[in-house]
């Protein structure tokens, strides 16, 4: 208690001795026989295949695995200072992947605050420090938002919730700060903006840091150490197998550099995103020149949100971007990107018929239409899914039956045939061996493949997709490629929404760059009606 | 939703006092009118609730833009009873089954002008009291359990980013050929595969927030406050003000000869 009254940030000690954990209802532990030191201060960047209980090593580190009444069970010690984790409430913080969880209160001072009430900080004591917290996050400066206390946290971007999640954390200065994949969710911007507030309260406070990422480029330069953990057992085993892997202890500890070249072919077998590495793609084969236009967009203005009704009146929505011209053609991929705000998303959505134009229009030329209408929006679900077919940035969303072959058969079903693609794309896609299992027991990487899978399975000219490299490993990321890459060549146009220019790359054709508009204003207005 | 009723940047009086007692005014004058199905009463508070509005920030126009429903509510509540409800005095309208006489139609205008008079105070509540304020007020001076009252609160906000979600699911279950047409069977059963998929995200979305609250901390006996929740003048008169409505509604129909206890 008397370090967290204090104020000063005293830095923490982690030691693990042949610990393990395994969750309640799992037959295999998720992490075993780890043993690891950390001294106070150090930076160290954990990395390992997915399976291999990172983040089950960081909840533990915060305090908030598992309690006595459940079945869950711990091998071996794991300490902070020589206590437990779960007796020291506030001598840790933890940073999630998802943003939206990452805030508890509705305003951005209050929900700086929590973690230093709950620690019973003085009143007093606890205001000083948000301010000093948004500081140092840089969330105060003109260029960071110049938020206020009072500004709603609902109005914030991705990189801004994160940072916020961060000034919370500082204000319980906590001596370790784990952060789990903090930059996944994030656009590059927000990727940077995230990681320099990072440096700079650990320049300042000195307290020891565990980070778990795939991207190592990011970390690399701030960390002094890289701790490489064991593949489970059965390594590349999905955990819907059942079975689950136990991951095991420490396969590779040292200097960045070194770890880095040491283990730079079997981080990069495990998909890891090794600094200077672009997996391997195919190559596009045929570029036409002249293909058959399928889809186009006439000066549309788009939203999410629905006309509303005040009363008697309705009222159109104030679109996030407006005069967007684009045509989509068969083999041919049109990238869209744009800062964060500027309405990409919204825009393919509508392009895909799946959201009503605000103003202008998305027309469907007839080798697409093939007689059901002009306006996609109008076609009906099982008339869509077969001319435009739309992968959403989180795969979750797209499930809808409970086996990962009901899956795959689902659209053809629908539509009454192409069920004699499901075998081809499980086998392109290296679903084979999953068939059985539960979707949302997937790994990270099974999902989007899935999720691309089930949508070519009704066999659209047209593929929109929504982000579809964020937060994936290189293994995934290299796959998807190629696959898209096969795709344009046969024919089918691909339209995707993008940060990733190596992607983008590899898929060639044409990049539509939608402007910022107003950002901070758009964003606010988006959040607040909502 | 979650900015439906609560308006940002209102600066009137009433947002000044203390919730609790907001709250306690609010449910003084709703228990009275719940006790009696006369109009007169109704209406005596009603009228006193009209008269607040600036007080706390609300307008006529921005009542009907917010509360639209609730006020078609009312009136549609108020005619269905004025048409079923047994027919005394003289029958103004008969229409076959249906028929409203002075008797059913005064019951009616009372139904109708209750269910405003008790809906409007929760309105005026609510447009002048934030959330957090709230909760504040809650634990603080009402001495709940903090653990519960800061959960639920956290817990609303969650609410609000699954009303968006609900939204998304339905877009990327129509991109998966799940459509909204058909059979109203069809349509149910979309329906309800689309609430499964929302069940599903918010239990996620709700256990990772979990865990962010107990990572800060959130859970243990011993909590501060940094928005101490206080008291002040102005307080007591939000109480007596309720009491004053509360009293009033039932001296005017009392006097008026119209009280009638929901009971009798």
């Amino acid at each position: 208690m008397s370090a967290t009254q204090s104020g000063t940030v005293r830095p923490a000690a982690v030691s693990a001795e042949g610990w393990g954990w395994r969750h309640a209802g799992r037959a295999q532990p998720a992490i075993a026989g780890l043993d690891l030191r950390i001294e106070p201060g150090e930076r160290v960047l954990l990395l390992g295949p997915s399976g291999a209980g990172k983040s089950t090593l960081l909840h533990a580190l915060a305090g908030v695995l598992g309690d006595e009444e459940d079945d869950s069970d711990e091998t071996g010690s794991l300490l902070i200072d020589g206590v437990a984790p779960r007796e020291q409430r506030g001598r840790a913080g933890l940073m999630q992947q998802d943003p939206e969880t990452q805030v508890v209160l509705s305003r951005v001072g209050d929900d700086v605050a929590f973690g230093a009430e709950n620690l019973a900080v003085l009143r007093d004591e606890i205001w000083s420090r948000v301010h000093e917290a948004l500081d140092d996050v840089g969330l105060r400066t003109a260029a960071g938002g110049g938020l206020a206390l009072d500004h709603p946290t609902a109005a914030l971007s991705g990189g801004q919730k994160q940072r916020l999640a961060l000034a919370g954390i500082l204000a319980m200065r906590p001596g370790l700060i784990l952060l789990d994949e903090p930059t996944a969710n994030l656009d590059p911007a927000g990727v940077l903006e995230v990681r320099d507030a990072v440096k700079r309260c650990l320049d300042k406070t000195g307290a020891t840091l565990v980070v778990v990422e795939h991207r190592v480029s990011v970390w690399k330069d701030l960390v002094d150490r890289i701790v490489v953990l064991q593949p489970g057992s059965a390594a590349g085993a999905s955990a819907a197998s059942g079975a689950g892997q136990a991951g095991g202890g420490v396969l590779l500890d040292g200097p960045p550099e070194q770890v880095l070249s040491e283990a730079r072919s079997m981080l990069m077998a495990a998909g890891v995103w090794v600094p200077g590495y672009v997996p391997a793609t195919r190559t596009r084969q045929n570029r036409p020149e002249t293909a058959p236009l399928l889809l186009a967009a006439q000066d549309l203005a788009v939203s999410r949100e629905k006309p509303r009704r005040k009363g008697f009146k309705t009222i159109p929505p104030v679109p996030v971007q407006t005069g967007i011209n684009a045509q989509v053609r068969a083999g041919q991929a049109l990238t869209i990107t744009g800062p964060n705000g500027a309405g990409k998303s919204t825009f393919a959505l509508t392009l895909a018929g799946l959201l009503a134009p605000v103003a202008g229009k998305v027309s469907a030329a007839v080798e697409l239409s093939e007689g059901v209408g002009i306006d996609p929006f109008k076609w009906k679900a099982e008339q869509l899914i077969s001319r435009i077919g739309t992968v959403f940035q989180e795969p979750e969303h797209q499930f809808v039956t409970g086996k990962v072959l009901d899956e795959l058969m689902f659209g053809p079903k629908h539509l009454g045939h192409g069920e004699e693609r499901v075998d081809e794309l499980l086998e392109r896609l290296r679903l084979t061996h999953l068939v059985d299992a539960n979707p949302y027991t997937l790994s990270g990487g099974e999902k989007r493949r899935l999720s691309v899978a089930t949508v070519l399975a009704a066999h659209p000219k047209v593929l929109v997709l929504d982000e579809p490299t964020f937060g994936q490993d290189a293994n995934t990321w290299a796959e998807l490629a190629s696959f898209l890459s096969e795709l344009l060549d046969a024919g089918t146009a691909v339209v995707s929404v993008t940060h990733d220019q190596e992607f983008s790359a590899v898929l060639g054709g044409t990049e539509l760059r939608l402007g910022p508009v107003t950002l901070g204003n758009i964003a606010h207005q988006e959040a607040g009606a909502a | 939703m979650r900015d439906a009723l609560n308006i940002r940047g209102n600066h009137a009086l009433l947002t000044r006092a203390n919730p609790l007692a907001k709250f306690v005014s609010v449910f003084l004058i709703s228990l009275v009118l719940a006790l009696s199905i006369d109009w007169v009463s109704a209406s005596t508070a009603l009228v006193a609730e009209l008269a607040l509005f600036p007080l706390a920030g609300l307008t006529l126009r921005l009542l009907w833009q917010r509360a639209w429903p609730l006020i078609i509510a009312a009136a549609i509540g108020g005619w269905s009873t004025a048409i079923v409800a047994a027919d005394s005095g003289a029958v103004l309208l008969d229409v076959g089954l249906w028929s409203i006489s002075e008797g059913s139609l005064e019951l009616g205008l009372g139904f109708m002008l209750r269910g405003l008079a008790i809906a409007l105070p929760a309105i005026l509540l609510m447009t002048c009291t934030d959330p957090t304020d709230l909760a504040d007020a809650l634990a603080q001076k009402a001495k709940l359990p903090h653990r519960f009252v800061l959960g639920s609160l956290a817990a609303m906000r969650l609410v609000g980013l699954m009303a968006e979600e609900w939204q998304t699911i339905g877009m990327a279950r129509r991109a998966r050929g799940v459509g909204s047409q058909g059979s109203p069977l069809q349509r149910l059963k979309a329906t309800l595969g689309q609430s499964f998929g929302l069940l599903v995200q918010a239990v996620r979305r709700a256990s990772r927030l979990a865990v962010t609250m107990e990572a800060r901390g959130f859970g243990g006996g011993q909590r501060t406050w940094a928005r101490e929740s206080t008291y002040s003048m102005l307080d007591a008169w939000v109480v007596l003000g309720g009491v004053i409505i509360a009293a009033g509604a039932v001296l005017t129909a009392l006097g008026a000869g119209t009280w009638s206890f929901v009971w009798r």
